[in-house]
């Protein structure tokens, strides 16, 4: 048993999932994006709202291709067995941020050949799609997914030589068709809606935009409540993937995933503690006047996103399940990185703390006071 | 012509969806790169001189900065993941070492180009002067940080170096982050693409204010702008050419097959001369007795001086590289006698086989077996790749397209450095505004410069196939398991949405443009 490996499997385990709970939080981008027509209903208004997101959208995608960059970094079978099998999941999620990143800085622009409602339906099917897909990928942590591993296929020559392979032709489309993953999707869209809406409240100084901020608050809370405890139930009652430490053998365990939390009690203040923050982050904005609910909810979202991918994660459990051959499952010892490269890059992460420090720095200097469309309007490069 | 390419393998339509994702990523990245160290340039001199003028030339930029990056932002994330999603199996072959470096462009760089570019754009009223301009030249160096690290990645495909095999992973496993990152090649190949990028971006500014000059609109601004891009373009281009110079030397060395197709050198030779202008022999191939040019004039002697710094050294061609048997210094400095491509086949195959003969040696805990067959898989590890070969002339990249490229992207690269020594005798000798002919020329520099850079890349991509990992991995074992149709489909909603896209930026870009800096009747 080499400790100091272990010790950095799950290292890098921790720190993949918080960079997946901080993509969730910043996902209040794509929520937002959904939201342009119903808190918006002036030109002016829906000007100001674009722009007090176009000038977040890229820490939400920064983010997404940072946790695509060490995800395969850190787990390269993952990356090469989950992207390279559910083919269509994973390129359609990619087209959907596509044509986001062209759309805010074209869309006000003259001759922009499509049109400025074009680009404005590209950050709603951004908002939309974007976040339903990676909620439902997620989910295939908890539930699995149809794939083979064989590394010695490697050696087949004549033959197959790929080393991972998708075992339906659907090539990860057949997700959507199990409820509970959709109910993750759905509850990650809700989410960002809700997180787009404080984020309105906190960020825009126009009473109209904050008061209809505040019925989109309603309208989104429940459905997300009602996803998102479905979800919670479903995986907290189903047997989930367990590995066997010394020999490495997978098997269904009955409660696996609650009996993950019991057994890691930090784990679960973490999760509790997040639903928690974002249940007061909402609550208190939808009865009074405040507008700090985004910060309460999004480090909400950040710690709940984190319980449930630790819990998926550590444990002896397998992050990422094969239903078609369970010892082919994914788990962090069995699909990470030498311990050579994952120290190299342990180095490397004592510098995020400093990374951290200047986003927190821009932000606060870029939103020290709320954004009215005056200022917009007197803005050369608005959106 | 269609139905090949419509039955063609999930190799082909791999390839071909990498290279058109790559394509129209390098439409945008090079001027970012460049435009944002001129854009730092302009708004340091606003800073030190307090010139409203300089801080209009800077915004102006900026705005053309802006939209181009938005776009590289748009097309530059399908790259990252399509190495999981169409070249599966490299991933875990090569992901240790490979993934590192992806990480670490996104932690290092894409955060600091993505936190500061908000300030630049939207932090004039926010921030004092000088915090302002600390971001744009933060964002400046972020995405050049940037390119730092995918080079390296990608020089590491061109030369693997600071890595082992390990068997009971049945991957490459990093064993020198140093010789990683300061791989030659890696160094090289960053300086060499970036300083590519700069020249690319001086020469769209000189050609965008030969414009204004042409209208006679904005003159101040086009001048001035002229005069920084100028300078700053033919310090690039002297960086250029000394990489250009290291990058031939670096092929020559570590891959000679691609050298050999840059120069269409079937038979090789001692003073080898290096080709200016020619014309290969169409249909040209491997062993079939035409001669290798129809019409070639050359240097002699030049190629194996840039490949070998000596004027006689011999340099092979693509045929003494497949039949073996030429004398070559190996990396130990060492005479070797070159090995047939065929031996290299079977070697590779020896090596693979051993592999499957350890992993089973293992599995029975027969350790003295394991061991045999690891020392046997070592000793032919360096053929690996090949193993999985059908053909030696399976080796041979495309040789017209390489060719031709090399020779669009060397004689552009000069012709741009006499642009930049013209444009600033123009400006000193006060002529930039009335020699119609010359603006003329700059303006329709601005295709040019992006044939030429496409190019660069062409020679270096297309030129060391069929490898994805040089001699280690050929494209068809790195490939994902999935449908040739499903890539085939991808493929086209690629080309389409990058292509209205693009459409979109240039129209967009051409609008902002007439629109000008407003500098004059303000």
């Amino acid at each position: 048993m080499d400790t100091t490996y272990i010790f950095l499997q799950h290292y890098w385990w921790f720190l993949v999932s918080l960079l997946g709970a901080l993509l969730v939080f910043l996902l209040f981008v794509q929520g937002g994006q959904t939201l342009i027509y119903s808190i918006g209903k002036t030109d002016d208004e829906r000007t100001v709202v674009i722009n007090v997101l176009g000038r977040k959208w890229e820490f939400t995608f920064t983010t997404l291709v940072t946790f695509g960059g060490a995800f395969f970094a850190s787990f390269p079978l993952f990356y090469s067995t989950s992207f390279g099998g559910a083919y269509w999941v994973w390129m359609a999620i990619l087209i959907f941020f596509v044509i986001q990143a062209v759309s805010y800085e074209f869309r006000a622009k003259a001759n922009n050949l499509l049109g400025k409602k074009t680009y404005e339906t590209f950050l709603f099917l951004n908002g939309m799609l974007g976040t339903i897909l990676l909620g439902t990928a997620v989910a295939t942590f908890f539930t699995g997914s149809m794939f083979s591993v064989d590394k010695m296929n490697l050696t087949n020559l004549g033959g197959n030589v790929v080393i991972s392979g998708w075992e339906t032709p659907y090539h990860g489309l057949e997700a959507v068709l199990n409820p509970v993953n959709v109910a993750l999707g759905l509850a990650v869209f809700f989410l960002s809606r809700i997180l787009g809406s404080l984020y309105f409240i906190n960020s825009v100084e126009n009473s109209n935009i904050t008061k209809r901020a505040k019925k989109q608050l309603w309208y989104n809370t429940i459905p997300f409540l009602v996803f998102f405890l479905f979800f919670l139930v479903a995986i907290l009652l189903r047997d989930g993937f367990a590995v066997n430490p010394d020999t490495g053998q997978v098997d269904m365990e009955s409660y696996k995933y609650f009996n993950n939390f019991i057994q890691m009690p930090i784990v679960l203040i973490v999760f509790l503690a997040g639903v928690l923050l974002v249940l007061y982050g909402v609550g208190r904005s939808l009865f009074t006047n405040w507008a700090k609910g985004i910060w309460f909810a999004g480090i909400g979202t950040v710690l709940t996103v984190l319980g449930l991918l630790l819990n998926v994660g550590y444990n002896n459990t397998s992050y990422y399940p094969s239903t078609y051959d369970l010892q082919g499952s994914l788990t962090i010892f069995n699909s990470s990185s030498s311990k050579f490269t994952l120290m190299v890059m342990s180095y490397v992460s004592i510098l995020v703390p400093f990374v951290l420090a200047y986003i927190v720095y821009a932000w606060r200097v870029m939103n020290k006071k709320k954004i009215s469309i005056d200022e917009i309007k007197n803005d050369s490069h608005a959106y | 012509m269609i139905d090949s390419i419509l039955t063609s393998s999930v190799v082909e339509w791999s390839r071909l969806q990498f290279a058109l994702t790559a394509i129209f990523h390098w439409f945008f990245v090079p001027l970012t790169l460049g435009l944002s160290f001129m854009i730092a340039i302009m708004e340091t001199i606003y800073v030190k001189t307090g010139n409203e003028f300089w801080k209009r030339v800077t915004k102006f930029w900026m705005t053309i900065f802006g939209i181009n990056f938005a776009i590289g932002v748009a097309t530059g994330i399908i790259l990252e993941f399509e190495f999981g999603t169409n070249w599966s199996n490299y991933s875990w072959f090569v992901g240790d070492i490979f993934g590192a470096p992806l990480a670490i462009e996104g932690i290092l760089a894409f955060f600091m180009e993505s936190t500061f570019i908000a300030i630049m754009f939207f932090g004039w009223n926010k921030l004092s002067k000088r915090m302002h301009l600390s971001a744009s030249w933060l964002t400046a160096f972020g995405a050049n940080i940037s390119a730092l690290w995918i080079l390296v990645a990608n020089g590491w495909m061109q030369y693997p170096a600071g890595m082992r095999f390990n068997p009971d992973t049945a991957r490459n496993e990093m064993a020198n982050f140093w010789e990683v990152l300061f791989s030659p090649v890696a160094i090289n190949k960053f300086f060499h693409t970036v300083t590519s990028a700069y020249v690319l971006a001086a020469i769209a500014v000189i050609g965008i204010s030969a414009w204004f000059l042409l209208k006679k609109r904005e003159k101040e601004f086009a001048k001035k702008s002229i005069i920084i891009a100028a300078t700053f373009g033919l310090f690039s281009s002297a960086a250029l050419l000394w990489t250009g110079d290291g990058s031939a030397y670096q092929v020559a060395q570590k891959q000679p097959m691609k050298l050999a197709a840059m120069e269409g050198l079937y038979e090789g030779k001692t003073s080898a001369g290096l080709s200016v202008i020619g014309m290969i022999t169409p249909g040209k191939e491997y062993n079939d007795g035409k001669d290798d040019y129809v019409f070639n004039l050359h240097i002699p002697g030049f190629l194996s001086f840039l490949g070998y710094r000596d004027f006689n050294a011999f340099v092979p061609g693509i045929n003494n590289l497949i039949e073996g048997g030429y004398e070559y210094t190996d990396e130990n400095g060492q005479k070797q006698i070159a090995i047939p491509v065929q031996e290299k086949i079977e070697r590779g195959r020896f090596s693979i086989a051993a592999l499957a003969e350890y992993k089973e040696a293992k599995e029975k805990g027969d350790e003295a077996a394991a061991a045999d067959a690891r020392r046997r898989l070592e000793a032919d590890f360096k053929y690996f790749g090949y193993g999985y070969l059908s053909n030696p002339t399976d080796i041979i990249p495309h040789v017209p397209l390489t060719f031709y490229s090399f020779r669009i992207m060397v004689g552009l690269g000069i012709f741009f450095i006499l642009v930049f020594i013209l444009a600033l005798w123009a400006a000193f000798k006060q002529k930039l505004e009335n020699k119609r002919w010359m603006l003329y020329v700059f303006l329709w520099s601005i295709p040019l410069v992006y044939i030429a850079s496409q190019c660069g890349w062409i020679v270096a991509e297309l030129g060391r196939q069929p490898w994805a990992i040089q001699d280690l991995m050929p494209t068809v074992a790195a490939v994902s398991r999935i449908d040739a149709g499903a890539v085939m489909t991808t493929f086209f909603l690629f080309f389409a949405l990058f292509t209205i896209l693009l459409i979109a930026e240039i129209k967009i870009l051409l609008t902002q443009i007439k629109k000008g800096p407003k500098i004059e009747n303000s």
